[in-house]
């Protein structure tokens, strides 16, 4: 009976497959698969650790393993430009969570004229691809209007685009509408004033979001390249991405540098994602995804 | 009454950030690049009215007409491809077992890495010597090294051959999502009706999977018109414009050969065919529902 209802757990109906020989062909099938989904990011981290002055050497079996891709890295500016990217995730993620929850509370908490053209515009703003505004765009930064700042060739020009994000607001909001208006009843009658219930009751109940719009945040802000493109015109305020293309060839150091500053830059995402692999389940299935 | 009223003032202060940077960000440069569009934009001597010429100039621009021939091509071979690979993953690693959790991780990884990064890495992979990694596996089977990216042929499908490297696990994982919502009841029945597997995927789980492969072909389709970064990485649009899609050819107009007024119109031109792609796909859906 228990065999029974396994079988029909899938739609191939394969890992119920009993026997010596499907446990190989399982084996070696998601072998395979992991191979090549993951193949060419394992041969990244090892050739990062191999010396080598042959552009098409991209090895998955090193000689040996060297920390000089990294030392020569240094006197290329890497770690200056994966200091910058980090400087824009950090503010730019902390700007676009704060930002977010306070949106998010006064779409899920307050009942006001104009709610919907608010959701509207946030709707529009996930459905407008950003890079047709890309060249506008840099004319804006240029010139900020009203305002008159130039944001060219600063952090800020890099950290005030992403800060407002709708997939985040929109994620904030649902989440919080599940929060029982009970919980903020109650603390008011105890006489909490408002911005204390929000800091005591409703943000500590939001963390599960919170995680999933910060990891979701992090890649986002991290794997942006039209912008820094369009704002960092000095080196001095290049992020790692945009970096790379310029340490492709170089004829002292072969593709060593190159190889050690793709893995720094692809590293903190990766890591994002395995540390929070499930807030990031979540939020993909919450199926709001921009594209 | 005045309670209410102090809500909304409340509610617009806790929207203003979001808003304010939406404003600055997002509708300004819009309404700019439609408003720029209409000009000779100069830096100096100020911008000149010049109507739709702009829109006259990239219309008939054999290199924008190339474009966005390739741009559609990009798009919809990665779409379908990351579509049927993504499908054919997510049913192989369907299921409960502890260890399908952890191939589907080690799948997915290439979805959160750094374009940038990965695109380098798979630029290295695909050098067209015969000792380049991917010729050297295509040597093992005895296959002749080939040109990739190198050749005005295969430039287009081998930038396409990463996209869906990176796509199709995207589309497993959602594919998996829906598989987990159809009625394990409905397996039972046919499998007492005696159907084979092959019937049972066809009337079963295909068809529960629509709404799914639905919001994936939107998405993925509007994706794909836009494609910037992987192009400017691996080939810049080359070799000899062979794979200059939409944005590359916008980006050098605008910002190499300072053309920003054209530059623009193809912005809108672009705008444009994602609106109309978006709403082709949302009555196709609803034709489908019906």
């Amino acid at each position: 009976m228990k065999s029974d209802t396994v079988r029909f757990d899938t739609a191939l109906g394969l890992d119920a497959k009993k026997g010596p020989l499907a446990a190989v062909a399982r084996f070696v099938l998601y072998a395979a698969m992991i191979l090549v989904f993951t193949g060419p990011l394992f041969g990244l981290l090892v050739s990062a650790f191999s010396t080598t002055l042959d552009p098409t050497a991209f090895t998955l079996w090193p000689d040996e393993l060297t920390l000089e891709n990294f030392a020569q890295a240094g006197e290329k500016n890497v770690y200056l430009y994966l200091l910058n990217s980090f400087v824009v995730v950090g503010f730019g993620l902390l700007l676009q969570m704060v930002v977010s929850v306070f949106a998010a509370y006064a779409l899920a908490r307050k009942r006001f004229r104009g709610m919907t053209f608010v959701l509207l515009i946030m709707l529009a703003t996930m459905m407008l691809p950003e890079e047709i505004i890309a060249i506008p765009l840099s004319l804006v930064l240029a010139d900020l209007p009203l305002i008159h700042a130039n944001l060219i060739d600063t952090y800020l020009g890099m950290i005030l685009p992403v800060g407002a994000w709708g997939f985040s607001i929109l994620v904030m909001t649902e989440f919080m509408k599940e929060v029982p208006v009970e919980l903020e009843e109650a603390a008011r009658i105890d006489g909490a004033g408002e911005l204390r219930t929000f800091f005591t009751i409703i943000l500590p109940l939001c963390r599960p979001a919170l995680g999933v719009i910060g990891v979701f945040g992090f890649t986002m802000i991290w794997d942006q390249y039209l912008l820094p493109l369009i704002v960092a015109n000095e080196p001095g305020h290049w992020t790692l991405p945009i970096a790379l293309r310029s340490l492709r060839s170089d004829e002292e150091v072969g593709i060593g540098v190159l190889l050690a500053a793709s893995l720094l830059a692809l590293l903190p995402s990766v890591i994002a994602f395995l540390a929070f692999q499930r807030q990031f389940m979540r939020g993909l299935t919450s199926g709001a995804i921009k594209g | 009454m005045t309670h209410s009223r102090r809500g909304t003032a409340v509610a617009w202060l806790l929207l203003a950030p979001a808003l304010l940077l939406f404003l600055y960000f997002k509708f300004i440069p819009m309404a700019l690049g439609l408003w720029k569009s209409f000009f000779k934009v100069q830096p100096f001597l100020g911008d000149e009215w010049v109507g739709l010429d702009n829109y006259r100039t990239i219309m008939t621009d054999d290199a924008f007409a190339a474009a966005v021939g390739h741009s559609l091509l990009l798009a919809v071979g990665t779409t379908g491809g990351s579509l049927v690979l993504g499908l054919g993953l997510a049913l192989l690693i369907e299921g409960p077992a502890r260890y399908l959790w952890f191939v589907r991780a080690a799948v997915f990884l290439p979805v959160v890495t750094t374009m940038a990064a990965v695109a380098e890495v798979w630029r290295i992979m695909y050098h067209p010597a015969d000792t380049g990694l991917l010729n050297t596996i295509l040597g093992w089977i005895a296959i002749d090294p080939q040109p990739f990216l190198a050749s005005e042929h295969s430039s287009l499908w081998s930038i396409m051959g990463m996209n869906i490297w990176r796509g199709a696990p995207y589309d497993m994982m959602i594919f998996l999502a829906g598989l987990v919502g159809i009625d394990r009841t409905l397996y039972e029945a046919a499998a007492v009706d005696g159907a084979s597997t092959r019937r049972r995927l066809l009337h079963i789980t295909l068809p529960a999977l629509r709404p799914v492969f639905w919001i994936l072909f939107t998405l993925a389709a509007i994706r794909g018109l836009r494609v910037f970064v992987e192009v400017y990485v691996l080939t810049n649009g080359g070799p000899n414009g062979s794979s200059e899609v939409i944005m590359t050819l916008v980006y050098k107009l605008g910002f190499q050969r300072n053309e920003l007024g054209v530059a623009s119109a193809g912005g809108v031109v672009l705008f444009a065919a994602t609106l109309a792609l978006t709403l082709v796909v949302q009555l196709m859906r609803r034709r489908q529902a019906k």
